[in-house]
């Protein structure tokens, strides 16, 4: 048997109303005022494709132990880095071992399911579960329709033959060069095509020819499925095509438009691991991904589903919200309004790679060090232990603080530092079982930090090098879920 | 244990710019304006001095590294000149190394020199600089405000403090410093302000307002020293003397490991133990006579004075609140308007300390002037509560 064995999502605390969006443009496109319902998922300013992707990730394999992954994949149009690997980082930030293949699906909507079938195909043949995760942050031209359509977010499966709790009845895969849009590679935005022509000639006549496929190689019905799921930003698109092709029209999965926004290569994934979290044994539910072709994944939900261990999901992603009705703020994340950032934004944020290459377990991965001598955690890892009473040399071992719970011992709000959503919040972290360093706080509201609040660490882009198109990332500490959330 | 310096050298001569906004001044004209009032206070020439240190702490905006401009600027006579810097504490820096080389026998006059020249920036507060390649890649990003800030949040915490009623306390340490400042001519900022207008301030870094935060300034500070006998020669009567200079540095323990609270220097309760022990001060609430700490914001003003055990743990708001740091009040701090409104051009800082010590012990501070000062206390903060270097110099009359 293979298929999914575990999954996990993330979704970005900001929701931007969509009021704010055609409230903001209304002078220039009235024609989004009835679009203006609902909300869309959007990055703080610190997150990214790769900061979603870690979460996920995290979600995902919860505290799992990683020597059982040994391959990592990640599907998206929007990687940061168009030449270093980006499932790469994912991996140090995950702390996997080095042993481990990873890979980069991209240029194309469809990266998400081609992406899930090659990694189905990995675990198949492969020498353990495949964590395959696909994450978006496409950007749109300020009061453009596709500003209301996407939504920025991140899915993550384990895909493996052993704990199945949903297993791959047969895929089917279509290739078509049909253009409704396309984003060259030295350019930001996509350019679309007219809705009528997408819906007509390519929906209508390529996903069904992907459905036929998997069922033709499955020797299923249509009827024999609980769940249709088919991403498209076109109202009535997938409930029109499931019903003419024969699936019951409860079959059809809420694309999440109005809470969260079209994530783009993650879609179709988000939408799965979604249902899975209401799925029963026995269902089936049927993957669909459109984007120059169409990919049909079959699935069938197990018994292992009920010993699943808990984990936020994109319910729990969606539920960690924060309404966002200042559209000023998102042109200023995405880089649609040049800011005045002051002189202190001028600092020159030049990155050592070298540095960062010796010191990427501690930056990337979070590890710090648990001296052997005294049992005292510290981070970062030293040579000689911080406690007073122990002073011990070359005695630490690695020991991660990523998932570490921790707390808030002092802090201040800063006005003075530059940051892209003033104030910026830090103070000395303590983290359960010992250990502690002044971190940058994220996702926090003014008024609402306290000492002793709990918190937890989420990897996050600490600065932007615009000089040089870098960016890189550190850990941030976030509010804690809230318990039994 | 060593013997210390206690009474080893003393001060020659002792000079001070005027500190703040020195817009049509470069570093040389804040250290040539010093070192001339110091010169012709030590009443000894240029030749003379055999060894010298100069402190500057963000060379990056003027000053320049090495000891070179320092002896450029003074044109000083081919001698040893060495740039010292220990981030905000660099001056007291400077007068250690120039004071451990009289008291070492290797020079028999020495001069110790700080100066920041910072108004170049282009924008108001300290310059925003790198931390270091590593340190870039994970510390928080943070101002100076921002870090200090946090000692509220925890001393609070520590204390079972109102939040709101620590804001008020640390307001009258400011309304207190700008009445001070007032009266000092070289002060960088001589308004005085209410506590409504400290307490209404655009904030800064929460819960520190604008008053809050001290003068950021361009000025110079030197001292000349040299043993007892050889100021007697020169013709010294009335001698102030070095009793005690202590300098502690943070090794990790704050920001690593599970002892600190958050609440205090550990630096400075280290520092200035050593230093009471050096001077051979035994209850120092009732034997230091006047104070200069590093009040870098007000909170840190009130935290020290805790650390520095001239109030009880914990009873800082309450001395605060009954003037007994004020200039009337039991154990002046802050008589020349320290940092807040003196100004705090880094390098100078520790030096410009000394120098109200030093004029208040020799009865020259003018309208400032306490009543029979014995022991003056100068606490020299740099870099953040939770990594920090601290110096606490105690300087007095020879003999006593």
């Amino acid at each position: 048997m293979i298929g999914i064995t575990a999954y996990g999502a993330y979704i970005p605390r900001l929701r931007l109303a969509r009021k704010s969006i055609v409230e903001a443009n209304s002078w220039s496109a009235p024609e989004l005022r009835s679009q203006g319902k609902g909300e869309r998922a959007m990055c703080n300013w610190d997150e990214d494709t790769l900061t979603m992707a870690v979460e996920a990730a995290r979600d995902c394999l919860g505290d799992r132990d990683r020597a059982g992954i040994s391959a990592i994949h990640l599907a998206s149009t929007t990687v940061p880095f168009a030449d270093r690997q980006n499932a790469g980082i994912v991996a140090a930030a995950l702390a996997m071992p080095e042993d481990i293949s990873t890979m980069d699906v991209t240029s194309s909507q469809r990266a998400g399911t081609t992406g899930l079938i090659a990694a189905l195909g990995l675990a198949a043949h492969g020498n353990g579960d495949v964590l395959f995760v696909a994450s978006d942050s496409r950007q749109t031209r300020a009061g453009g329709i596709q500003e209301l359509q996407y939504g920025d977010g991140a899915v993550a499966l384990a895909v493996g033959r052993e704990n199945v709790i949903a297993r791959l009845l047969g895929s089917h895969s279509v290739t078509v060069d049909f253009v409704d849009h396309y984003r060259a590679s030295d350019r930001e935005f996509d350019y679309t095509w007219e809705e009528r022509w997408i819906r007509d000639e390519g929906y209508a006549r390529i996903v069904p020819q992907a459905v036929k496929g998997v069922l033709a190689r499955t020797g299923l019905a249509a009827a024999d499925f609980r769940y249709f799921i088919l991403p498209c930003v076109l109202p009535k698109v997938a409930a029109s095509l499931a019903k003419k092709i024969g699936f019951a029209e409860d079959a059809v999965v809420d694309p999440l438009h109005a809470s969260c926004g079209e994530t783009g290569t993650a879609h179709a994934i988000l939408m799965f691991a979604h249902v899975l979290e209401r799925a029963k044994p026995g269902e089936r539910i049927l993957v669909l991904g459109f984007g120059q072709g169409c990919d049909a994944l079959a699935f069938e939900v197990t018994e292992a589903i009920a010993g699943l261990a808990p984990r936020a999901g994109v319910s729990g992603a969606l539920a960690r919200r924060k309404e966002e009705t200042n559209y000023s703020k998102f042109l200023a994340f995405n880089g649609l309004v040049e800011k005045e950032k002051g002189k202190r934004a001028e600092l020159d944020n030049q990155t050592a790679l070298s540095t960062l290459y010796r010191n990427r377990e501690m930056l990337l991965g979070l590890i710090g060090g648990l001296c052997t001598a005294c049992g005292t955690r510290q981070f970062p890892k030293s040579l000689v232990c911080v406690n007073p009473n122990c002073r011990a040399r070359r005695t630490q071992v690695d020991c991660r603080f990523a998932d570490t719970p921790c707390s808030i011992m002092t802090f201040s709000a800063d006005y003075l530092t530059y940051t892209a959503d003033p104030p910026l919040h830090y103070g000395m972290v303590q983290f359960d079982g010992g250990g502690r360093f002044l971190a940058n706080f994220t996702d926090v509201d003014v008024g609402a930090v306290k000492v002793g609040q709990p918190m937890r660490m989420m990897f996050r882009v600490k600065d932007f090098d615009d000089n040089r198109g870098f960016r890189r990332y550190f850990w941030k500490a976030a509010p804690a879920p809230a318990q039994g959330g | 244990m060593a013997s210390g310096i206690r009474d080893r050298v003393a001060i020659l001569g002792m000079g001070c710019s005027k500190f703040g906004e020195r817009w049509n001044d470069d570093a040389e004209d804040l250290m040539v304006e010093a070192y001339e009032e110091c010169l012709a206070d030590a009443g000894i020439g240029t030749e003379q001095i055999q060894a010298a240190w100069l402190a500057t702490a963000i060379e990056d905006f003027h000053v320049g590294k090495s000891g070179v401009p320092l002896s450029v600027a003074l044109r000083l006579p081919f001698i040893p000149v060495t740039r010292v810097e220990n981030f905000c504490a660099s001056g007291s820096e400077a007068l250690r190394g120039a004071v451990y080389a009289v008291a070492s026998g290797a020079c028999d006059i020495a001069l110790a020199l700080g100066v920041e020249k910072l108004k170049d920036t282009g924008y108001g507060g300290l310059p925003q600089r790198s931390r270091g390649v590593l340190n870039s890649m994970w510390w928080a990003n943070y101002s100076a405000p921002g870090s200090f800030a946090q000692l509220a949040a925890a001393y609070s915490a520590k204390h079972g403090v109102d939040p709101g009623d620590l804001k008020r306390a640390i307001a009258q340490v400011s309304v207190k410093s700008h009445d001070n400042g007032s009266r000092n001519p070289k002060a960088h900022l001589r308004n005085k302000v209410t506590l409504d207008q400290v307490m209404q301030a655009p904030m800064v870094a929460s819960p520190l307002g604008l008053y809050d935060c001290c003068g950021v300034s361009d000025g110079s500070a030197c001292a000349i020293v040299t043993t007892p006998e050889i100021a007697r020669s020169l013709g010294k009567t009335d001698l102030v003397t070095v009793k005690a200079l202590q300098l502690a540095v943070s090794n990790g323990t704050e920001s690593g490991h599970s002892s600190w609270d958050g609440s205090h220097f550990m630096t400075a309760r280290i520092a200035a133990k050593r230093a009471y022990a050096e001077a051979g001060i035994k209850d120092p609430r009732k034997e230091i006579s006047l104070a200069e700490v590093h009040d870098c914001f007000s909170v840190t003003e009130l935290v020290t004075m805790e650390d520095l055990f001239l109030s009880p743990e914990g009873g800082a708001i309450k001395d605060v609140l009954d003037g007994f740091y004020n200039a009337d009040g039991g154990l002046p701090c802050q008589i020349d308007g320290g940092l807040k409104c003196f100004g705090h051009p880094i390098g100078a800082s520790g030096l410009r300390m000394i120098y109200e010590m030093y004029l208040q012990l020799l009865g020259r501070a003018g309208p400032r002037q306490t009543k029979d000062p014995r022991f003056g206390l100068t606490h020299n903060l740099g870099g953040a509560p939770h990594q920090n270097v601290c110096s606490v110099a105690i300087i007095g009359r020879y003999g006593e």
